[in-house]
């Protein structure tokens, strides 16, 4: 026998300590991806939770934008709201709110107490938008890029590190994609 | 009497009952159409809780989903399309027979391959010949000697 397979229990051994160890640090499965990354926003037809008027996609504001899924009974929307009410202060960004399994009544009156963060809201009382953008909960917020296209998609309230690590980061840089795209078409 | 019915009572207690399932009242004209749906929303996955099905969660989503495949088998989708519209939203994941991609291959085929990595090393211990060596005259004299407890040739 020769001296170098005596290693080989031993190398499976720390190959599998290895793998296990490994397991420990996986991104947590709570966590799951979006199928709609780099797709188009999907088509809807819904009322606008205060004029009640029929908006689609090409209602949707040009440049980088914020969708962000939330409802009046929804906690974790609560605690977000600082922080979109922040993001709309900034004015750099648009802000489209997704009204979710909701009563319309209820929801005004929520925007009302605590501010109204977005540039309109989308009424989808029965999560049909919600579901054609895969949609499990609120809150959500997906990053749209200066064409429309899904980017990121972030389950859960917005907190500091999120805003500040992911968001603001993706946000500038469509910002800038789109001011190019804008001065391309100007020549 | 008594025992008898203890007994009884004991492999009731092993009965497991009916998986938990959430009724909701759907109308169907026919009961091939609610069949599938039955299925359906067997194999699919709730997306909001992780390891229930469409069938047994009691969440928001799960109830639009369900309201959805619903109104999807009326307009008379077939259970192929059905799928890849959950499939197109929610990704694989919602699907609890994922299809075969790299990934799912290498879990599917990765523990054969590993037994069979085990055996193919076994068999290359148990074909190893040990080192065998004819005794030359000599070493059989000395070893007559030694078992004759008369070692001569030793110094």
């Amino acid at each position: 026998m020769s001296r170098a397979s005596f290693f080989v229990p031993l190398g499976v051994f720390v190959l599998l300590a290895g793998l296990l160890l490994a397991g420990f640090f996986l991104e947590d499965q709570k966590v799951l991806p979006s199928a709609l990354i780099d797709r188009q926003v999907p088509e809807f037809s819904l009322a606008e939770l205060h004029s009640g008027r029929q908006l689609t996609r090409a209602d949707l504001p040009a440049g980088p934008a914020l969708i962000n899924v939330w409802a009046s009974w929804c906690p974790g929307c609560l605690v977000e709201h600082p922080w979109l009410m922040r993001i709309a202060a900034e004015k750099k960004i648009a802000l489209v709110g997704v009204n979710y399994r909701d009563d319309a009544g209820a929801a005004r009156n929520w925007l009302q107490r605590h501010g109204n963060p977005y540039s309109f809201s989308l009424h989808d009382p029965e999560g049909l938008f919600a579901i054609d953008l895969g949609v499990y909960g609120a809150p959500e917020t997906f990053v749209l890029d200066h064409e429309g296209v899904i980017r990121y998609r972030h389950t859960g309230a917005l907190d500091a590190g999120v805003w500040k690590e992911t968001l603001e980061p993706l946000l500038q840089k469509y910002l800038q994609d789109h001011a190019a795209a804008r001065r391309g078409e100007q020549i | 009497m008594m025992p008898r019915f203890g007994i009884w009572l004991l492999w009731l207690s092993l009965w497991p009952g009916t998986p938990a399932a959430v009724v909701d009242a759907r109308e169907f004209p026919n009961e091939e159409l609610r069949a599938r749906y039955d299925q359906l929303i067997y194999e699919l996955r709730c997306p909001q809780c992780l390891n229930i099905n469409l069938a047994g969660s009691d969440g928001a989503v799960a109830k639009d989903l369900r309201r959805e495949v619903h109104r999807m088998l009326l307009e008379g989708r077939s259970d192929r399309e059905i799928l890849n519209f959950m499939q197109a939203r929610y990704g694989d994941f919602i699907l609890y027979r994922p299809p075969l991609t790299f990934g799912t291959l290498l879990i599917w085929l990765g523990p054969f391959m590993l037994l069979l990595g085990g055996f193919l090393w076994l068999l290359h211990i148990f074909r190893r010949q040990p080192e065998t060596r004819v005794m030359t005259e000599d070493e059989r004299a000395q070893l007559e000697a030694i078992l004759q407890g008369e070692d001569d040739s030793r110094p």
